[in-house]
């Protein structure tokens, strides 16, 4: 090992706006070596990755898609502490070549920052076929930095990209926007007031003089907090004023003009445009008119939407069977082989109860799960998500939230869990924790079990319309439930939609898949292990006392299922076995379904039959409302927990059994009287 | 002047003034609208969001938002 030389180790950042291709180049430098987190203290995914280039081992991270680095957003905040705090060796610039202007306002924000910049034009191909034409030894001289052309989707471009990483960096030039005459006096005059100030030595010092002038609330929170800090406030409120007054409007709108204007001639000066212009937006123009339009934009989300459904349950029904077949055989085969090997009864009940029916329960959901998402990843590269976003603003607004909201919705019909994870993209935290909270009320499809036995038995003429009643009842109770909460806890906060609309693109399978894997892969974990945890607590609730019949009435859980009951009576269902099953849901909610064949001992065919002795059509139907609303499963809640806090988790978990008990009383109660 | 709200699509529009917090002004800045940028307003339907484009970029743009936007009609 002494004897290699040693691999000289780099760290990179890749910065960009989001559908720049940022993934996609970040995808094609490090290939499958990649992982996802979180960054410290917030809940927003963190990508990195590794790849080996030229003797050097290059770490890269994946900074979240962001326009500038202002303290207003979230990812803007992430970015640029990121960059001043684990100063990396080098920021990969990613921009979209064809929109080079906006783009290049990142860039010059970069540069202020003074991080060294490699800057990639990307997507080159477009500029190409929109008659573009770039001058990058201009761009580099005039911004100081190296620049790489690549169309990152087709592979071009990226091992030149990994040969200007790896090269050794060059600090970057005296890069510096020229603000106009009376800002950049008011700028020097600062520096030279606040030079010996011991302002935070990790920043530059034009670069904080720029935020405190643009009004930036972060950096004026840690300056106020040095000794003199109150002297600097003031005189930083002061020239801010001044400034103001010469001017005739505000100073931060200004600097972003100075910005633009530089950036402008640049473009001017380093690109060339050819007649013959822009026809893939006019097609998505085109497309746009149809998609969003007055009459038909909702329709077409609709149909699309059923499309996605039948295409998930079409596919992943035959599969989830074979799962299931497969877990029921393990279980047999399990039991029986520990029987050979004189194993304790204990053991063998652990092992084929416990561990494998209950993990197999899980895991029968993977393909549903696995093809929702992929079809929800195929919606989102092709540009389709965004639009429906954008349709379904209206709609939203009924629930106090804006359009964004609605696809951590949607995909809480596959599971919650990634819809309560995909709430990472509002911006806003009032409409992250409002959509959380109603979040478990979209009927995922682990209830859709439950659904198919109770109106298998009862409403066997028309199951279709009980269970899609059901999943209309679950968003009713989101509008009336968000409402509620809007008016209680975030009274006056109306985050307004601004969302860009990418041109459309057809998506590519590599990062479709990628995708997909991401979310689904974060289920299977953290599912997994709070649902194994969950399932041997519960097998050894329904086995002891030590000697009892496992899951009979004496059992701690049969027990706890007869104190349930009382509670239960008044929504049609109080026999101890309902508690239980509703107990043991809370794991999983398709576990109702299995717990209530283990208590009433029959295989799931023999189940029908047997509910018919208990049950009514109404209290069926009032079970099945509890099912869709009564407390999140585990997952969900622990998920919860991690993207809140303990408060609104409780929240959620409280609000749902008193929801659910209330609703299906009233329905039981109310259905009796006719 | 008018609000984007009242601008018919089709419209070519500069944006004069954008009545908003900083916050949002500095949003919508980073995403390449401010005050002086030349915008066209592709569809409108009187309610519900509203989609601008200036040059490559499309954005989707609430209504209540668009409300404060202060824009001069160019065509």
């Amino acid at each position: 090992m002494g004897e290699d030389p040693p691999m000289k180790r780099i760290k990179i950042a890749l910065a960009g706006n989001p559908n720049s291709g940022k993934t996609t180049v970040f995808n094609s430098l490090t290939g499958s070596r990649q992982h996802v987190g979180n960054w410290p203290g917030v809940t927003v995914e963190r990508k990195e990755g590794k790849f080996s280039y030229g003797g050097c081992e290059v770490d890269v991270v994946d900074l979240p898609g962001i326009y500038g680095l202002t303290a207003y957003s979230l990812d803007e905040r992430i970015a640029r502490d990121f960059l001043i705090k684990e100063t990396p060796d080098v920021v990969v610039a990613v921009i979209d070549a064809s929109n080079l202007e906006r783009n290049l306002y990142l860039v010059a924000q970069l540069l202020e920052l003074r991080v060294n910049v490699i800057l990639d034009l990307n997507m080159m191909d477009l500029v190409e076929a929109k008659g573009i034409s770039i001058d990058t030894e201009k761009l580099s001289r005039v911004l100081g930095i190296p620049v790489v052309k690549t169309v990152a989707n087709k592979g071009d471009g990226i091992e030149d990209l990994k040969k200007a990483i790896v090269a050794p960096p060059k600090r970057p030039g005296p890069f510096q926007i020229d603000y106009d005459p009376d800002i950049e006096a008011a700028i020097e005059r600062l520096s030279d007031t606040l030079k010996n100030k011991g302002l935070p030595k990790e920043y530059p010092l034009r670069w904080l003089i720029v935020k405190l002038l643009e009004g930036d609330a972060e950096i004026l929170e840690k300056v106020k907090k040095l000794p003199e800090g109150s002297g600097i406030e003031e005189a930083v409120l002061k020239t801010t004023a001044s400034l103001e007054r010469n001017l005739g409007y505000d100073l931060e709108t200004a600097m972003v003009e100075r910005r633009y204007g530089f950036l402008k001639g640049l473009v001017r000066e380093c690109s060339e445009k050819r007649l013959g212009i822009e026809e893939r937006l006019e097609l998505s123009d085109r497309i746009d008119s149809v998609v969003t339009n007055k009459f038909l934009g909702i329709p077409i989300f609709l149909a699309l939407m059923w499309l996605t459904f039948q295409f998930v349950f079409a596919l992943g029904t035959p599969l989830a069977d074979l799962i299931d077949s497969f877990f029921g055989w393990l279980g047999t085969a399990a039991a029986s082989g520990l029987t050979v090997l004189n194993a304790p009864g204990w053991l063998s009940s652990l092992i084929s109860d416990g561990i494998i029916a209950g993990v197999g329960s899980v895991l029968v959901f993977l393909p549903n799960i696995m093809l929702l998402f992929l079809a929800i990843a195929i919606l989102e590269d092709s540009g389709y998500m965004a639009r429906a976003a954008f349709v379904m603003d209206r709609f939203m607004h009924a629930l106090g939230l804006h359009g964004k909201s609605f696809i951590p919705l949607i995909l809480g019909f596959g599971c919650n869990i990634p819809g309560i994870m995909a709430t990472r993209t509002l911006e806003s935290r009032k409409d992250r924790i409002l959509t959380i909270l109603v979040n478990p009320l979209m009927s995922c499809s682990a209830r859709l079990p439950i659904y198919t036995l109770f109106a298998g038995a009862f409403f066997s003429k028309n199951q279709g319309s009980i269970i899609f009643s059901l999943y209309l009842l679950g968003i009713i109770l989101a509008v009336v439930v968000a409402r509620i909460f809007k008016t209680i806890f975030f009274r006056h906060e109306v985050a307004p939609l601004i969302m860009e609309l990418p041109p459309y693109r057809l998506p590519m399978v590599k990062g479709v898949i990628i995708h997909m894997w991401e979310r689904g892969s974060l289920f299977l974990k953290k599912a997994g292990t709070i649902i194994f945890a969950g399932v041997i607590l519960i097998w050894l609730l329904a086995s002891l006392p030590v000697g009892v019949e496992y899951a009979s009435e004496e059992s701690l859980i049969g027990r706890l299922g007869s104190a349930l009951a009382p509670v239960l009576s008044p929504a049609g269902f109080g026999f101890w076995q309902a508690g239980v099953a509703l107990f043991f849901g809370v794991v999983a909610k398709e576990v109702v379904v299995g717990t209530l064949g283990t208590l009433y001992g029959v295989e799931e065919a023999g189940l029908r039959s047997a509910l018919l002795q208990y049950f009514t059509p109404l209290s069926a139907y009032a079970f099945m409302v509890m099912s869709l609303i009564y407390i999140p499963c585990i997952a969900a809640i622990a998920t919860i927990k991690r993207e809140t806090n303990w408060k609104w988790t409780g929240l959620a978990v409280g609000y749902s059994l008193i929801l659910g008990w209330i609703v299906a009383v009233l329905i039981y109660q109310i259905g009796g009287l006719f | 002047m008018l609000p984007l709200s009242a601008v018919e699509p089709g419209r070519r529009v500069e944006i004069v003034e954008i009545r908003a917090g900083r916050g949002l002004i500095m949003r919508l800045a980073t995403m390449g609208f401010y005050p002086g940028t030349v915008i066209d307003v592709i569809s409108n339907i009187g309610r519900g969001p509203l989609i601008i484009a200036r040059e490559g970029i499309r954005l989707g743009l609430g209504f209540g938002m668009a409300n404060k936007i202060w824009v001069r009609i160019l065509r």
